[in-house]
């Protein structure tokens, strides 16, 4: 495995810091893009509350003013009814167009942010280092695209919405509610009042319970991603009764906190409503106590408006209280979103660029063909006066000390010249740092103390895109792209012809099995080219690597995993690939880098013996145990 | 399926039966409200009988509670029926997958099996509590308020029924529309995550051809093509909204004209109009619901249909009825073996194996990717069982044992072995409970593994993370040795477990095996021809067929294949070559 071991990255279930912060700065980003969908819904939300809210208030009217005169008039004249439905009709439309209309606008907005999320997540997580890679779960990585954009999608297309929604249905229904009675609006608050402090009660409770949960959720998934990725052992082992029982204990416990939890999440509604319904029974009794007092001016008709007030007062609270939950959850996933997005990006500050040149009267000049001759462009920064060097493929180490974290040094005192063509192999056991010292030279990872030159020139001042082209790599795990085989060859020279991809197959003795292939080049590989086999995927790796025609080439443990016999086809495509180019190899396999021009034995960070193949031998040092695999006890 | 499913409800019956009742008492209660309220209205303030009010509103009260009541009950029972079930459903896959042989782990994947687990059973949860709680209630609701309506005015009802079949009907439309884009959509979106998936495992590709831009451009096509289909399906749900309100508004205005209409005729009250007024909210919410629900259940439908998949996958390997418990030796044959992984497929992986290994020889095998290695030692320790033709053990044909007794018999380290999350020791004691921590140390001074234990901190007692992520591959390797090698077996397979061993290390384990475990069978799969060279006798495997068996020399002399491997791993240099020949 490359690099440092993963860490695990941080449990789910954390509490938000700060979600005040997290629910502005989510609001900024939607209002980024959004900003006048937003203001055009908040005003159709307006629009579609108050139409809802007069016909509340015809409601009223509809006794007091239209069917009371009609039941004392001698005779019932439906004229001014007809014309008050025909008016609310018309406000009803509005309000029905309305809703439809931010409703419509809202999928745009939601959608729209999740998109624009995704793309900014992920081209951001292209700029970050390895080292975010390598130190961070790819299974978290991925639920910060899956789940926790699930949850903003929830949030910004429901939550959000509703919240204002309620929120101007009851300050409207508050307004109503006052001018029709203000002792009944005082009744209805102080019903509310309780209702709130129910509901807190409630949820503090639930959310004790939600955390445990959570937190056992996460116990018994872990468990089963483990379990799971381990059954063939188990089986071997005759493990299962045990595993059985330590499930057993696991799903329990989920269970009984699962069951609390849901439990008082459930209870919040219908305690909610019927508090509603008691506040409608008591505002009924105060109201019909007034009505029949005739001290107030309470109207039958105002009292019957007043408890369907009352009831839509009641309703859009319950709704946020419901709504509740699932913010939270969107903030503790915005906040993640946020998080990958807030990680520093690789710093690059190299000015040295790659360039195409030509040769006129002995200088190199830049010129913006391809003329297949490169050469860094390197501009000093004291007088601003430009170099050109030929890129050759000259590398040097001057005492590199490296470290993944900067208390364990996994690197000390390398030295180390590769001269433009050369083959340079290193050997050793596992974590002896072989891997650690080809992700320096392309910097994937910076070095502590020490010199990295390329031709000459300090690897820091290279722009790290320009250093990284001029590096080819082909690495043990073959991660090859959801696409056709030519496309996937095509990745090392995206304007490369058809004809060059055949070529570069074709170098790297990986035609013969492409044509082989049901639709040949255009063959559709999918889940990492999960329909080849080992050794087809290598071979497709060092074409892709041959095309790009790097100057410098890095091949580390690149046959592993494949057996002998297939290792020889392979191994002659790469030394085909390999020739007049500077190589670096890592092998496992000391067959594969015995003809090196100087091949590096590592131990525990340092080079211990280097020289060619027979003057390691004669040395009859640490390689020459490692090749004939008799070891000296130590 | 739903009699598979149903199956483990088992104790949490009487929740799953009490939660609807509660939930219908809870709406009946909930639809008495408004007709007494209608009750308040016309015969307590109309007549100005404030005894009337008082005694009604004490029934509203106490039918609230009632309703609270119910509504308390039915939540507290439908959250321990839907958690009890998939605490179950759970329990039970867990249990089965634990039977299942190799095949059917293969069949499903580890992913697929972990998705199971999690995700699916996590919505059975929502849908199962949802059919409890909701699926009763809103027709019952719906039922209940139109009865009520009826019995007001059977006239103006008839006004909602109306209005019920048309958005019914409408509804029925868009949603249809939807799931249709919907289906559509959530492909588009795995492929999506996959891309997604790809770049961060892939990240060092697209770094070292700095293909960054690149890959954002992709990205940024996917998810524009998933936009583009999302608005499509919500444009059809968000019609929904207009036309609910739409028939909301219109039922409310037909009912004020024509029940104004009725109330001057003299045959409608005014109370009752208000009652009818609130049971219109009730009867179109209540459809609402419905239609939620059915888009919900028909969402969870893949996930129970996937969890049943399990459920219902029957282990093919099973003990025989009179099991041995004692396997005398470790001597193998194999008679006329055919074996493939599909029972149907013709495909043989394995073509007539005829094999005779002695107990207590050491067996190197060796051959091309592909060549079925894996999958001749699988059959010794029955992970797999033949098509044709048998495998003994000890002399006994391996079906004829109780599966346990084989596989502590017949230790195997798997190629691609996993270490759990715990002490290297709780590690260790996989292969024997009660091994005590001397014995442990001399398993992993066996298998070279003492070395790097010792210069841990914590020696035995380091924490390995899960998947044995902070030991090396080698480390790792040596550790799943140990812990075979703590069963004691009689034959020990070895599926290329030294190849991140380096050769130095590889060779002195070997040679501790020769030394402390003599009688064991040892049967060592490898790559590297200096592992098995020294071996009593080495298998060459070609293409699912034996291409030769026999010592290091008789194969160099007269197998092709064993020679090309050979030479292709040696060749290269001048005397050296000529020592290692005689080694």
């Amino acid at each position: 495995m490359p690099g440092p071991g993963m860490r695990r990255g941080m449990p789910k279930g954390k509490r938000i810091e700060n979600p005040g912060k997290v629910f502005k700065r989510l609001m900024k980003y939607v209002a980024k893009n959004y900003a006048p969908h937003l203001v055009l819904t908040a005003v159709l939300i307006l629009i579609s509350v108050l139409a809802n809210v007069q016909g509340t208030l015809f409601i009223q009217s509809l006794i007091d003013d239209y069917i009371e005169p009609m039941l004392v008039a001698d005779k019932a004249d439906f004229g001014p009814l007809a014309g008050a439905i025909a008016r609310v009709a018309g406000f009803y439309l509005i309000g029905v167009a309305a809703a439809y209309a931010w409703n419509r606008i809202m999928i745009n907005v939601t959608q729209g942010t999740l998109r624009n999320m995704r793309n900014d997540l992920f081209s951001h997580m292209e700029t970050l280092p390895i080292k975010y890679f390598d130190t961070h779960a790819h299974g978290d990585i991925m639920s910060t695209y899956t789940n926790d954009t699930d949850t903003l999608r929830q949030m910004i297309s429901q939550s959000m919405p509703q919240v204002f929604n309620s929120f101007i249905t009851i300050v409207s229904v508050f307004i109503s509610m006052v001018v029709l009675s203000i002792p009944l609006t005082l009744v209805t608050l102080v019903m509310i009042a309780v209702m709130l402090v129910v509901t807190k009660k409630v949820a503090g409770l639930s959310s004790r319970y939600f955390l445990e949960q959570q937190k056992n959720l996460g116990k018994v998934n872990g468990y089963i991603e483990e379990m799971m990725n381990g059954q063939k052992v188990v089986k071997v082992f005759c493990h299962e009764k045990e595993s059985i029982e330590e499930f057993r204990a696991l799903n329990d416990a989920l269970y009984e906190s699962a069951d609390k939890a849901n439990y008082l999440v459930n209870v919040v509604g219908p305690v909610n409503m019927q508090l509603g319904n008691v506040s409608y029974v008591v505002c009924a009794i105060v109201g019909g106590a007034l009505a029949l007092s005739g001290m107030t001016g309470l109207t039958l008709g105002k009292l019957a408006s007043f408890l369907t007030f009352n009831k839509s007062f009641n309703g859009p609270i319950n709704q946020v209280s419901q709504q509740f939950n699932s913010i939270v959850m969107a903030m503790a996933g915005a906040e993640r979103i946020f998080k990958m997005m807030d990680e520093a990006p690789e710093v690059d500050d190299g000015y040295v660029t790659l360039v195409n040149v030509r040769e006129e009267a002995g200088k190199l000049v830049e010129t913006p063909e391809r003329t297949g001759r490169w050469a860094w462009r390197h501009e000093h920064q004291a007088d601003h006066s430009v170099d050109y060097v030929e890129v050759r493929g000259d590398v040097v180490f001057d005492g590199v000390d490296f470290g993944y974290n900067d208390d364990k040094m996994v690197l000390h005192d390398v030295k180390l010249y590769a001269q433009p063509g050369q083959k340079i192999a290193f050997v050793g056991s596992t974590g002896a740092g072989k891997t650690t010292i080809t992700n320096l030279i392309n910097r994937f990872y910076d070095i502590q103390d020490g010199k990295i030159r390329y031709d000459g020139i300090n690897v820091n001042k290279i722009k790290k895109a320009d250093l990284r082209r001029s590096l080819g790599i082909v690495l043990q795990d073959t991660h090859l792209f959801t696409g056709t085989v030519m496309e996937n060859i095509r990745y090392g020279k995206l304007d490369a012809t058809d004809e060059e991809v055949v070529a570069a197959a074709k170098l790297a003795n990986a035609h013969g099995f492409i044509k082989r292939l049901p639709e040949g080049y255009d063959t559709v590989l999918s889940g990492d080219g999960a329909n080849l086999s080992q050794g087809q995927r290598q071979l497709l790796a060092i074409a892709r690597a041959a095309i790009a025609d790097p100057p410098v080439l890095i091949l580390d443990e690149a046959t592993s995993s494949i057996d002998t016999r297939t290792e020889r086809i392979v191994q002659d495509g790469m030394d085909k690939l390999m020739a007049g180019r500077t190589t670096f190899v890592i092998a496992h396999r000391l067959s594969t880098v015995k003809n090196s021009d100087c091949i590096m034995v590592l131990e525990q960070g340092r080079i211990i013996e280097r020289g060619t193949h027979d003057q390691l031998l004669e040395e009859k040092g640490k390689y020459y145990q490692l090749y004939t695999g008799n070891a000296i006890a130590n | 399926m739903i009699k598979t499913l149903a199956a483990h409800i088992k104790e949490y019956k009487t929740a799953s039966i009490i939660t609807p009742v509660f939930m219908v008492l809870e709406v009946v209660f909930e639809t008495l409200i408004p007709f007494l309220m209608a009750s308040i209205i016309d015969d307590g303030v109309e007549a100005g009988d404030m005894h009337h009010i008082y005694v009604v509103g004490a029934f509203m009260i106490g039918a609230a509670l009632c309703g609270l009541f119910c509504g308390v009950m039915g939540g507290k029972y439908g959250a321990r029926a839907s958690t009890g079930f998939a605490r179950n459903l759970r329990q039970a896959m867990f249990d089965n997958i634990q039977t299942f042989s190799f095949a059917s782990l293969d069949k499903f994947s580890t992913a697929g099996l972990v998705t199971r687990l999690t995700t699916d059973v996590t919505n059975m949860q929502m849908a199962y509590q949802m059919m409890l709680r909701m699926c009763f209630r809103a027709p019952v609701s719906m039922i209940c308020a139109m009865a009520m309506a009826f019995m007001i005015n059977a006239k103006l009802a008839s006004v909602y029924l109306a209005a019920v079949v048309l958005l019914g009907i409408v509804l029925a439309f868009i949603i249809r529309g939807a799931m249709k884009y919907f289906q559509e959509a959530f492909p588009k979106y795995d492929e999506l995550n996959a891309s997604v998936q790809e770049n961060v495992s892939a990240i060092r590709v697209v770094k070292a051809y700095v293909r960054e831009d690149y890959e954002t451009g992709k990205l940024k096509k996917a998810s524009q093509g998933i936009y583009d289909i999302f608005l499509k399906a919500e444009k059809q749900v968000v019609l929904n909204m207009p036309v609910m309100q739409f028939t909301v508004y219109s039922c409310i205005l037909l009912i004020s004209w024509l029940g104004a209409k009725q109330i001057v005729q003299n045959t409608l009250t005014t109370g009752e109009l208000m009652s009818l007024l609130t049971y219109c909210m009730n009867i179109l919410m209540s459809l609402m619901m419905l239609s939620m629900i059915f888009v919900m259940m028909s969402m969870s439908i893949a996930s129970a249909r996937r969890i049943c998949e399990v459920l219902e996958e029957k282990s093919d390997l099973t003990n025989p009825e009179n099991p041995l418990y004692e396997v005398p030796d470790g001597g193998i044959t194999f008679e006329h073996v055919r074996f493939s992984y599909q029972k149907e497929s013709d495909e043989a992986v394995l073509h007539d194996i005829n094999l005779q290994i002695m107990p207590g020889e050491t067996i190197g095998i060796i051959g091309g990717t592909g060549s079925a290695k894996t999958s001749l030692v699988n059959l010794i320790s029955r992970l797999y069982d033949v098509t044709q033709g048998a495998v003994l053990v000890g002399g006994h044909d391996v079906r004829e044992y109780d599966l346990e007794t084989l596989r502590n018999q017949v230790a195997v380290v798997l190629q691609k072995n996993v270490l759990f999350s715990g002490t290297i020791l709780e590690n260790l004691r996989w292969g024997n409970a009660d091994a005590g921590e001397e014995e442990c140390r001399r398993v992993c001074r066996l298998a070279c593994a003492d070395e790097f234990i010792e210069k841990m901190p914590e020696g035995y007692h380091t924490y390995i993370e899960q998947g044995g992520s902070n030991v090396s591959g080698g480390q790792k390797q040596r550790l799943c040795i140990a812990r075979a090698l703590l069963k004691k077996p009689k034959v020990l397979i070895l599926d290329d477990s030294t190849s991140a061993v380096d050769t130095a290390t590889d060779a002195r384990i070997r040679k501790a095996f020769a030394q402390e475990i003599p009688d064991t069978t040892k049967l060592i799969i490898a790559q590297r021809i200096s592992s098995v060279q020294n071996a009593d006798r080495i298998i060459v495997m070609d293409d699912g067929r034996i291409s030769g068996f026999g010592t290091h020399e008789e194969l160099l002399a007269g197998n092709e294949i064993y020679r090309e491997v050979y030479e292709s791993q040696t060749s290269g240099g001048g005397d050296f070559d000529e020592k290692a020949g005689e080694a």
